[in-house]
């Protein structure tokens, strides 16, 4: 019989069991996600490519770049943040990563006397600043695994009118930063903080110049009035690749939490599993001193000749067997 | 000598592959062709219609904004949303397109979009 010791191991390990069961498949999901977002990271480079180049042909065509979003502004007075987090946990210390480095750098700014603005997407991200009683200005959620561009659309819009109000406004920002997971390699993902607003001009001065000579464009409309329409695009499309890297980040993370959860659950329930056998043939060995212990008493009881206290008529003379029958612990 | 046309979105690549000729039309400046050998160019895009005309049949996709730029016989048509006829949901189309009413420009933008989506989808 398992003692109520044994029965309470086993009871933890058959837990574990079931835990490492899901565990395990949880990375197995993640894993296969993984392939998917870098497929989508890739998929999504041709387009940000264009963007770019199509922007540096404006530049060397003549379109001021006295666009809004290129504007640097002194002072800056207020700092608006987007922060990149996962609605989901489980996925080790992805979140909590980015969401401490986006706050270090809101105290960074706020050490220098600047104010902030933060725009956030993921719920881990908006508890965390809301439970600490941050300002949050708009808080988007939903799509942290698999995000659209349409969901980009959304944060790099919120972001943009804060930005083009200004900090004379309320509510609006001299400047936006960026914080999210780089995905590096299956590995390593990086947290980076990155100005989405303003524009750096050279990366833009600089696009179309790589391919070859330039060409004398036609345009329709007049170049600057393109540049309008495409400095948006170029923001949203930052922003978008922003959130599938960070898609990417976050599936690894959480493979590699689920993967190492897994492992423990194996290590713990082999070390349960010896314990629990422990217990068992402590229980054993403890029975049979018992028994031995029982009829040796009773033979020299006999052999004393002092009957008179053990009749035969008590107790049976095949009681060592009898109970070891019982017990089931010889078969 | 054809065209190499690309029509791509900010999640994929719709259409890549050959064409003899390309209609879009641009913002302000009405319908505009290319042919091989035409000049650099480029151009903000309306919502609207695009033609990519092949050897083997047309490909029409309704765009709500974008950008082409020509240039060396190639033809880039870049939108954040571009759909090819065949993806079209035109009762879906239909349905917005009769649900936009009014003359806020919400509404007027929501028809144009409308409108382009069942236009693509006719000309397919």
């Amino acid at each position: 019989m398992a003692s109520g010791q044994e029965r309470i191991l086993r009871r933890r390990i058959k837990s574990i069991q079931s835990t490492k069961k899901i565990t395990r498949a949880m990375e197995l999901i993640a894993a296969s996600r993984i392939v998917k977002a870098q497929q989508r990271v890739a998929a999504a480079r041709p387009y940000a490519d264009q963007v770019t180049a199509v922007m540096g042909n404006l530049a060397s065509g003549g379109a001021g770049l006295d666009h809004p979003l290129l504007q640097e502004r002194d002072p800056v007075r207020k700092v608006g943040f987007i922060v990149l987090s996962a609605d989901r946990g489980l996925a080790g210390a992805y979140n909590s990563t980015v969401i401490r480095a986006g706050e270090r750098a809101l105290q960074a700014h706020q050490a220098e006397g600047r104010d902030y603005e933060l725009t956030l997407a993921g719920r881990k991200a908006e508890g965390y600043f809301r439970y600490r009683d941050y300002r949050i200005g708009e808080a988007f959620s939903g799509f942290s695994e698999r995000p659209t561009y349409e969901d980009a659309r959304k944060v790099a819009q919120a972001a943009m009118a804060r930005y083009e109000r200004g900090s004379s406004e309320p509510g609006g920002v001299d400047q936006v930063e960026l914080v999210y997971t780089r995905f590096l390699s299956m590995g390593t993902q990086k947290v980076v903080n990155v100005r989405l607003l303003p524009l750096e001009r050279g990366a833009i001065e600089g696009a179309g110049a790589g391919d070859g000579p330039q060409a004398a464009y036609e345009f329709e409309p007049e170049p600057g009035q393109i540049l309008e329409r495409l400095l948006p695009r170029y923001v949203e499309g930052r922003v978008f690749a922003a959130m599938l890297d960070a898609s990417a980040s976050e599936q690894a993370a959480r493979q590699r939490a689920m993967k190492a959860a897994t492992d423990n659950a194996e290590e713990l329930i082999k070390n349960l599993g010896i314990v629990a056998n422990k217990v068992r043939q402590a229980g054993i060995t403890t029975e049979i001193m018992e028994i031995v212990g029982g009829a040796e008493a009773l033979r020299q009881a006999k052999t004393d000749g002092r009957t008179d206290y053990f009749p035969d008529t008590i107790l049976s003379r095949d009681l060592l067997l009898d109970h070891l029958d019982r017990s089931g612990a010889y078969k | 000598m054809t065209l190499q046309v690309e029509l791509v979105s900010p999640e994929r690549i719709l259409y890549s592959g050959e064409a003899d000729m390309v209609v879009c039309r641009t913002a302000g400046g009405g319908e505009i062709a290319f042919l091989t050998g035409h000049a650099p160019f480029l151009g903000a895009l309306d919502t609207g219609v695009v033609r990519v005309k092949t050897a083997a049949g047309d490909q029409v996709a309704a765009v709500h904004g974008g950008f082409v730029e020509v240039r060396d016989n190639r033809v880039i048509i870049l939108s954040d949303v571009a759909e090819l006829a065949a993806d079209i949901d035109v009762a879906r189309a239909q349905r917005a397109k009769d649900a936009a009413a009014g003359d806020e420009d919400e509404a007027v933008a929501a028809r144009a979009r409308a409108e382009a989506r069942l236009n693509a989808a006719a000309r397919a």
